[in-house]
């Protein structure tokens, strides 16, 4: 850590020392291996054509693992019964959707058959919106504060990236110790004359506490890609700003954040859908309660289809079809909207 | 570091501090406290024994009561602070608690017994590490058989990982052809599919491939990320396109221009990448624990998590054997964060 | 310079080769978890019996909880599973289950020790397939901080004691001597159940279908809905988590917080450890209902074989070993479970490793297995009874913590048990 301060421009090959040289030798001798067979396709398909070609190992295992079970999901959400092989399952037409949209009104969950996809469905949304905004804004605020000249920069980073590395259920028991009733949190205020809070019983305290240990735990990785990121951007762009002498907010404005905006949509649309998946650290956490207070969409097709003694698949799948729509619909909108932003 | 960020932090005088310097460090303390403060407590929880794991309100470090030898009895009696009835405070050793009644003496007066009533005292505490949290799971379990195969997933997916996304990456990115459209919105579509949702589905593919209990069934269903490909895809659409027509101009074939162009350049979101995905790897734990189900097959993650039963959890094994596991990645994340500094200031193509 | 960059974790991982396990003769699989210490304890048996039987190797697969609950039945639905498991879903695994009857030794051993909890592990229909047998009876039931009661000078309440005043008295204690937590009750269906059916629930009607809302089922519920708007009970345990996500209250009982807490005999060889001298606790047997029953809910961990297996043979063998009286003595002794073995039952366990507190506490379980309503074990015995359970703590949950009131709470609970039932026949 101490040489990335001393050097100003540590190479990648230095900073991994000789052994990575060493063992990228054989890889570079690999990779010169198969271009060979490479230049003679790209003799017979020419050059455009190529593209196929490099997608087409991502795309075998995409279609095998990915798209095939989809479909089978498909299979499942369109019939019923207990089994594991579609072929085992009697087919039931929409029963399964007709029975999530059995709803006397859409927007009172309590008035639906299965109040607690309804409540997933809320709980979601409310959830999604207010941790992406915060986390965006936090991870980019951490990510150029941690590009800066600093001091002992590789322990900051690691720093704000070491909570990603916990399982969940590490990540969910720490925070009950601090937040249950006489937990450290607890502690620390009564201690200081204030009256005890039960943080995960009260509805509101417990989404709070949601949002920010998801925050908590998976900003890092937010950070890291804008830090990836702010490092493409050419540094001739802010020398010239230094000749301008541009003041700092204005160079942020008009040269980083533009030209980090391809990043920004990763990290947008990555932290909108990791935020719809959310799942397993508010499972652990607190279980989805107060009541059904934090109850997620996932949490609820997850229990349907695993925790249920009828493993409920048929229902599951068709609750993860609809959620997969509804996502996608938001993701194109969104990618469109941020296209637009990039191109102004 | 990069001429970017010596930019942004230039002072503007010398010798002076901008207050976003300021700013920034109020900033990273904070970061120390709310971020690694709690990570760090885990790992001194870790050495708490089982009892103290569960104490209410939590203590910071790992106590334990004090013993001491009291002549005339064989085994070391436990120490308390005594309020006594006249106001005054003792050390005692408690020999005995009948009901809310605690019989005491004094270690240096053993002869006489003192009646206490249990309320009126409180341990004598000091700092001991529960070494035996570590030491015992790691003598029962098949430890270095679950590393070895946790390393082996994790290098080999990584690998993996980073080759076929980056390839794939690199045409979404550099050429235009047919169906690019059809594949990008594969792409975006499929990023937001949790293996928690189709995990039965791909169980019933993997199953059908034979391929249960062996450890490319945990390696192989989740090296296509999608997440992976829209990363770098996003990344390499800011690298300067000239350099590649220079390279075309220069008669390199594709597959060079990919490997030694792009590939060096893109360092940085690859670092990312392969961060994140040893990361995963490492920590996976909902999938292998549906594919993997003999001792000789299972990852870290399996053999830890055996802690966990129906109705009581050993938290301080599980601490204890999570701080091991988290020991290997955060080296490996420390080595790796360099390469996301090694952007294009370094490459000498600028 | 910078092909050099290329990770090196990829070359290293070029050296390295995959290598398959090499086989022993007949290889017999066990999936199993751990509460507490029981994962060692039975590999320790089972290296003694590898010993005597050099021809059958026995492999322990120790798995965390989960693995048992949520993917075990999706192996065993696709022909993957173990040879053996244990497990908790009794009814849901039975079909699955092999008829070990053909294989044993001495198939009335069986039925002498283990007769009344052979019909749980049985696929439905059948009456006399011999699957498996109990790892562990569990016994729901209270514990009590003895400790607090004599503190704060309130007597406590007497064998036949009802629930109410059990709550009253409690409730006087709390306030007393400042517990946050007067009643505790895990958040289980056993737990509640064992209220349920002391309040007169029957659970089925004269068929044996499921008629799970009754009067007694009502009093029961109502019971605990107003303990906790009176404060005997805290929202932290039912009110606290949705859907059937299960919590105890372990570690207040341990820091001497709860006064009394309905829990259940797998708890005795924790609370040995992990309270020690701090306080005296002790169990004590099953409050009554207000019609005059007593009963807590009896359950477990059962060991069943599996029909899959390639060698039902080596599987039986195994099996007549594990459940053998000798072996099986020294396994309910040294993990502190309360015995499910009529004969071991009745002569009476030895734990020697444990404490004065854990064997008192252990003799209050044990004898509370003879004072079991039928309907108790009949719930537990029903092949869908986690669906019963289920339901209940999820919709009772959601009353308990504000969302709807009782009324609606049983609605969702009869319809829910309907919808799920009806699923698994189709």
């Amino acid at each position: 850590m101490a040489a990335a301060e001393t050097d100003p421009r540590p190479r990648g090959a230095d900073a991994a020392g000789p052994v990575a040289g060493l063992l990228a030798a054989p890889l570079a001798l690999l990779m010169r291996l198969v271009d060979w067979p490479m230049r003679a396709l790209q003799r017979a398909v020419g050059e455009r054509r190529m593209a196929y070609v490099f997608l087409l190992p991502n795309l075998g295992f995409f279609s095998l693992f990915v798209f095939l079970p989809l479909v089978i999901n498909f299979v499942f959400s369109v019939t019923g019964g207990a089994g594991l092989f579609p072929s085992e399952r009697p087919f039931v037409g929409a029963q399964q959707y007709a029975y999530l949209f059995d709803c006397a009104s859409f927007l009172d969950p309590s008035s639906c058959r299965e109040d607690h996809f309804w409540r997933g469905v809320y709980n979601t949304a409310r959830f999604t919106v207010f941790q992406v905004t915060a986390m965006v804004l936090f991870s980019l605020l951490t990510a150029v504060v941690l590009n800066m000249k600093i001091r002992a920069r590789g322990f900051f980073r690691a720093v704000y990236f070491f909570p990603v590395l916990l399982s969940p259920v590490v990540v969910a028991l720490t925070w009950k110790w601090i937040l249950q009733r006489d937990g450290l949190l607890n502690a620390a205020i009564t201690s200081l004359g204030g009256e005890r809070i039960l943080f995960l019983v009260d509805p509101s305290w417990a989404m709070f506490w949601v949002v920010f240990v998801s925050i908590w735990a998976h900003m890092g990785c937010y950070t890291l890609i804008l830090l990836a990121g702010l490092q493409a951007i050419p540094a001739d762009l802010y020398e010239a700003a230094e000749m301008d002498a541009t003041p700092r907010w204005r160079v942020f404005w008009r040269i980083t954040l533009p030209l980090l905006w391809p990043n920004m949509v990763v990290v947008i649309v990555l932290a909108l859908i990791r935020g719809v998946q959310t799942f397993d650290e508010v499972f652990v956490l607190t279980g989805g309660g107060p009541g059904t207070a934090t109850l997620m969409i996932v949490h609820y097709i997850y229990e349907t289809a695993f925790a249920n003694q009828v493993q409920n698949f048929g229902l599951a799948a068709a609750a993860s079809v609809v959620l997969g729509i509804v996502l996608f619909a938001l993701t194109l909108a969104q990618l469109a909207a941020s296209r637009r932003k990039g191109a102004a | 570091m990069s001429l970017a960020a010596r930019m942004m932090t230039a002072r503007r005088r010398p010798g002076r501090w901008h207050w976003t310097d300021m700013a920034a460090y109020a900033y990273l303390s904070l970061g120390v406290v709310l971020m690694f403060g709690p990570v760090l407590w885990l790992g001194l929880s870790s050495f708490k024994t089982q009892a103290g794991l569960l104490e209410f309100p939590p203590s910071l470090l790992p106590m334990s009561q004090r013993e001491v030898a009291v002549p005339g009895q064989s085994q070391k009696l436990p120490l308390y602070e005594v309020t006594m009835p006249d106001g005054s405070t003792r050390a005692l050793a408690q020999l005995r608690r009948i009901g809310i009644q605690a019989q005491m003496v004094d270690p240096a007066n053993p002869g006489e017994i003192i009646r206490v009533p249990i309320d009126k005292r409180t341990p004598v505490r000091q700092f001991r590490l529960a070494t035996e949290n570590y030491t015992e799971p790691l003598e029962r379990f098949a430890f270095t058989r679950f590393l070895w195969n946790s390393v082996f997933v994790t290098i080999v997916a990584t690998i993996i990982t980073l080759i076929i996304n980056s390839m794939a990456a690199y045409a979404l990115s550099i050429y235009e052809f047919r169906g690019k459209t059809a594949v990008m919105l594969l792409v975006i579509g499929t990023l937001m599919i949790p293996i928690t949702i189709i995990l039965v589905p791909v169980y019933l593919v993997v199953t059908k491939l034979g391929l249960v209990n062996s450890l490319w069934a945990v390696i192989l269903p989740g090296a296509a990320t999608p997440t992976g490909v829209f990363l770098l895809r996003q990344y390499m659409l800011t690298l300067p396109r000239d350099l590649i027509e220079a390279a075309r101009m220069d008669k390199a074939s594709e597959w060079q221009i990919y490997w030694r162009i792009v590939m060096p350049l893109a360092m940085p979101a690859l670092a990312v990448l392969a961060i994140f995905s040893i990361m995963w790897r490492w920590n996976e734990f909902l999938w292998p624990l549906a594919v993997l189900t003999k001792t000789e097959a299972y990852t870290l993650q399996i053999g830890l998590n055996a802690f966990q039963g129906e109705l009581q959890t050993q938290w301080h094994y599980l601490l204890a054997m999570t701080v091991v596991t988290l020991l290997p990645v955060a080296l490996v994340f420390v080595f790796l964060q360099r390469f996301i500094t090694t952007g294009i200031a370094n490459t000498g193509m600028k | 310079m910078q092909r050099k960059h290329w990770i090196s974790a990829a070359a290293l991982a070029a050296g390295l080769a995959w290598s398959g396990f090499a086989q022993a003769q007949t290889t017999v699989r066990i999936a199993w978890y751990s509460d507490g210490n029981e994962g060692e304890v039975v590999s320790d048996l089972l290296k003694r019996f590898e010993a005597q039987n050099k021809d059958i190797k026995v492999v322990l697969d120790q798995v965390p909880y989960k693995a048992i609950t949520e993917n075990l039945p999706v192996q065993l639905a696709s022909g993957q599973g173990p040879d053996i498991a244990r497990v908790v879903d009794l009814g849901g695994v039975a079909r699955y289950a092999l008829d070990l009857r053909p294989y044993l030794k001495d198939a009335s051993y069986w039925e002498k020790n283990f007769g009344p909890f052979l019909p749980w592990m049985r696929p439905e229909g059948d009456s006399s397939a011999i699957t498996g047998f109990m790892t562990q009876l569990t016994v729901s039931g209270p514990f009590v901080n003895k400790t607090l009661f004599e503190q704060s000078g309130i007597a406590m309440p007497g064998a036949k004691a009802t629930w109410e005043e059990w709550g009253k008295a409690v409730k006087d204690v709390a306030a007393k001597a400042q517990a946050p937590f007067p009643l505790a009750m895990d958040r289980s269906g056993h737990r509640f159940f064992s209220v349920a059916i002391s309040e007169g629930a029957k659970v089925f009607d004269e068929k044996g279908e499921p008629a799970v809302i009754d009067e007694g089922f009502k009093r029961g519920a109502k019971l605990v809905y107003d303990w906790h708007n009176n404060g005997v009970m805290k929202k932290e345990l039912w009110g606290s988590v949705s859907g059937t996500a299960y919590r105890g209250a372990n570690d207040e009982f341990k820091n001497a917080q709860v006064v009394m807490y309905q829990s259940g005999s797998w708890q005795i060889a924790q609370f040995d450890k992990t309270v020690g001298d701090a306080f005296d606790w002790i169990a004590v047997p099953a409050p009554c209902g207000s019609v005059g029953v007593c009963s807590g809910m009896p359950g477990g961990a059962g060991l069943v074989a599996i029909k899959t297996t390639k060698s039902p043979e080596a599987v039986a063998k195994v099996m007549d070993y594990l459940a053998s009286e000798p072996v099986l003595s020294e396994f309910y002794a040294r993990s502190l479970f309360v015995p499910g073995h009529l004969g071991i039952a009745a002569k009476g366990l030895d734990y020697q490793g444990a404490s004065g507190p854990a064997k008192a506490a252990l003799k209050v379980f044990s004898d509370q297995v003879a004072q079991l309503s039928p309907v108790a074990y009949k719930l537990q015995g029903y092949v869908n009874n986690r669906i019963i359970f289920n339901a209940t703590i999820s919709r009772l949950g959601q009353a308990i913590s504000g969302e709807g009131t009782l009324d609606e709470a049983f609605k969702r609970i009869e319809s829910d048990i309907a919808q799920q039932i009806a699923e698994r026949k189709k």
